[in-house]
This record gives C-alpha cells, structure tokens and sequence, in this order.
C-alpha cells in the first residue's frame, strides 16, 4: 500500500471501487437472472388480492427471492397504513385498477426465519 | 486418427460412434468484444497441437472473419463453414492445414452478411464429422449474446471465458456464464454442466500493484469460477498478429508462454501460475541489465 493511502484512507483506489461496483450490480444482475418467469404475474395477483381488504401503496409490496443451500425462498412483503383498512365485508369489490409497480428483488436480504444453510 | 487409443482427459472419456473416442469442444466466449478470444482461440489450438493433439480451430465470427489472419492462412481460404454446412463443400475441402505443425487445422466461416446462416443443426452436423477426426475442436465465438454467441458455444463440453481486467468486461462474462448454464446444449438435455475456465487477458501486474487494475484474485472471487491462466499484456501480440503467427509459436513472448502453461492446465498438468510476481532479476542485472 502507498503511503498516500495510508494517510488518507477515504482516498480508495479506482480498482477497489470497480470490485465493490461489480460485486453490487452482479448480486442483482444474477439474483434477477434466476428469478421464476411467474414472478411478475404472482405480483400482480398478490396486488388485487391484498388491496380487497387495505389500501396499499404501489411501492410497498415487495417480493424477494432468496436461495440458501437447498430450499429458495419467496418472501413477501406488504407495508400496510393502519388508517387504511377497508371495511371487511368488502367481498372482493374490485378496487380501482391500480398500475403494476416494478418487482424488486433483494437477493442480499434473507427472511429471519430462514436458518442460513 | 479414427479409434484411437485411451485420450487423458480431465472430464472423462467420450465415446464416438463407431467406437472411438470423441473429440472436446471447446469455446473461447467472452460476450464483450475486443477482449482477446480469437487470440486466445489461435494460441490455444496451437498450444493443444503443439502436445501431439489433433486439433482444429473454428471460427463462429460469421461476417467478420478473422481467424484466418490471426492464423495466417488467410490466402488459403477457398470454401468455409457456410458452403460446407449448406453441403455446397465437403469438409476436407474446406479444412486448411496448419504449415508450421501437422496437428493443426483451421476451418475459417465466412463473410457473409446473413448472420443467421449458422443454423443449430447444421453446425451439429459438422461437429460430429469432425468429432470422428480430432482430439479438440476448439470454437472462436462473435461478441454478444446474440444468434452467433449462442451457437458457438451451444455445442461446448468446456468454455473458456475470456475476460480483461476490467468491469464491463466482468460484468459481460458473468452473463456468459449465466447463459451457458441455462442455453447450451449440456444445459438442456439435462447434461453434466459445461466444464467454465477463466481465462484473464491483457493483465499488467504493475497496473494492478498501483490500484489502478482489478487483480487476478478479485476477478476470480467475483466469477467464482476455475482459474485457467492469466495473459500478460505484451507487445508481442501486435507482432504475432501482423506476421499471422499464434503467439505460442514465439518463444520469446511472455504471452506465448502463458498460454503455453494455460494449455498444460487445461490437459490437467500442474503448472504454476506465471507473471502474478515481478519477474525476480538479480542486483547486477537489475543495475546495468536493459530495464
Ligand atoms: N495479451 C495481449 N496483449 C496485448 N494485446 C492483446 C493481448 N490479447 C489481445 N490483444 C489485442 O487485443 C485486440 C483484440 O483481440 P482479439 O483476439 O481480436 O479479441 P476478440 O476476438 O475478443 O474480439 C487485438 O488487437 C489484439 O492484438
Ligand atoms: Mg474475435
């Protein structure tokens, strides 16, 4: 390491950068690759279903896929306003149709329940 | 060379159908451009037909051949790949034969515009005709992840992804990585998976002693796939390149030498990875030695 370093260790190298930059983008990249073509559809319905009973915002329902030794996972999860609750008996009115927001997925986020394999 | 005797091979032995042994193919694929396969292609056939392997370099670059250059037979080229996949030349026609070693063939493609002329079934063809002759067939394959990548690296039992030291160029080989697991052949039909080597080239061991380079362990701990070599950056490629000369056949070049011990590996030799340490020189010639 260069003495430059040493005094200023904010100051990292271009090739440090590049390695922290590509390990980020592949973790999505590869995580995205491998994630189930049904994904998109699950999200919609998972929208239609959730939204019966509360009012959700469209960036508040998320699905990761996560992989550890043997088992993937598909976690989900909906944020949901107290104040938003629809009455019960609501059966199944549809809502107004609401846009599709994008899938995000996590691949570094693991459900806590999942013992790491 | 028709049946042959027991082949060493790392991943075990295939059988061709009339009993002999069937030849590896292999991929150099990288998806970037400009990275060094058809380098590498041409140094590798050439390293493998230096060991007595019978070995034949194709070149998938339909449109812009190149192979033929880099290999120096390009005034030879009287029928390609094309004409003997729409049966217009036998293979024996179109098959050029190396000057410098007998081992080695190359089969040049074409220039044709028609990018989709390489079609699936009549590269399969081809390949099992030339399975029945060679111990290696060793496939150059286009930049991308387009028609022409993907059938160059469909038929693959091994793939070796070229990669520079540099993050597009990663990022790329990581989607080639990706691809060969879920497009190839081996990857369809279920098959043990295509045997992946990592191939780092234009590596300059100064550049990365300053930070300004991702080392050889940081490309391999992002891939995560088995080191075959790593290729200098060296002058000499230039000069092979502008004789028609794989730069294995010059022995003075330190890149020749890499893909030497590449090769050695890759037939499950040991050999020590070169050119990760300054070249040690002693004190004298350190002092009045050329620099
Ligand atoms: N180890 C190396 N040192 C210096 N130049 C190299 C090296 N490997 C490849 N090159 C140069 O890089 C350029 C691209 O190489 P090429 O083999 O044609 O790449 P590709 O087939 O992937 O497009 C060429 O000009 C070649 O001479
Ligand atoms: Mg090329």
């Amino acid at each position: 390491m260069r003495l430059l370093d040493l005094l200023f260790p904010e100051r990292r190298n271009s090739a440090v950068i590049a390695k922290d930059r590509l390990k980020i983008v592949l973790a999505h990249e590869r995580a995205s690759r491998d994630a189930p073509e049904f994904l998109p559809a699950l999200q919609k319905d998972l929208l239609d279903v959730v939204s019966r009973y509360v009012e959700i915002r469209d960036d508040t329902l998320r699905i990761n896929v996560g992989k550890s030794a043997d088992t993937s996972l598909l976690e989900i999860n909906v944020e949901i306003d107290r104040s938003k609750v629809k009455p019960v008996n609501n059966n199944g009115a549809a809502a107004r149709p609401r846009p599709l927001p994008p899938v995000r997925l996590e691949p570094e986020s693991q459900a806590p329940w999942v013992k790491p394999g | 060379m028709g049946g042959g005797g027991r082949r060493e091979s790392l991943y075990g032995v295939c059988w061709g159908k009339g009993g002999g042994l069937l030849a590896k193919v292999i991929v150099l694929t990288s998806g970037k451009g400009g990275v060094g396969k058809t380098t590498s292609a041409a140094a590798i056939a050439a390293g493998l037909a230096l060991r007595g392997k019978r070995t034949v370099v194709i070149d998938f670059d339909v449109g812009l051949r190149n192979l033929d250059l880099i290999m120096g037979c390009e005034r030879r080229v009287v029928f390609d790949f094309i004409n003997v996949i729409n049966g217009d030349a036998k293979l024996n026609q179109a098959l050029i034969k190396d000057k410098r070693n007998d081992n080695l063939y190359v089969f040049p493609t074409s220039q044709t515009r028609d990018k989709e002329a390489l079609k699936r079934d009549g590269v399969e063809r081809v390949l099992d005709e030339l399975k029945e002759n060679f111990d290696y067939i060793v496939c150059d394959s286009p930049a991308g992840i387009e028609h022409g990548a993907i059938t160059a690296l469909y038929f693959a039992d091994s793939a070796i992804i070229v990669t520079n030291p540099e993050v597009s160029s990663v990022r790329d080989s990581d989607r080639i990585i990706g691809i060969l697991a879920s497009k190839s052949r081996r990857a369809e039909h279920n098959l043990e998976p295509v045997q992946v080597h990592l191939l780092l080239t234009r590596y300059s061991l100064e550049r990365v002693k300053k930070g300004e380079m991702l080392s050889v362990e940081d490309v391999k701990e992002i891939l995560s796939i088995p080191l075959l070599g790593v290729i200098p950056e060296s002058e000499t490629v230039l000069k092979a390149s502008n004789t028609g000369t794989p730069v294995v056949f010059d022995q003075e070049s330190p890149a020749g030498r890499a893909y030497l011990d590449s090769v050695a590996r890759f037939v499950g030799e040991q050999r020590e990875m070169r050119f990760l340490q300054p070249e040690r020189r002693s004190i004298f010639r350190g002092l009045f030695g050329r620099a």
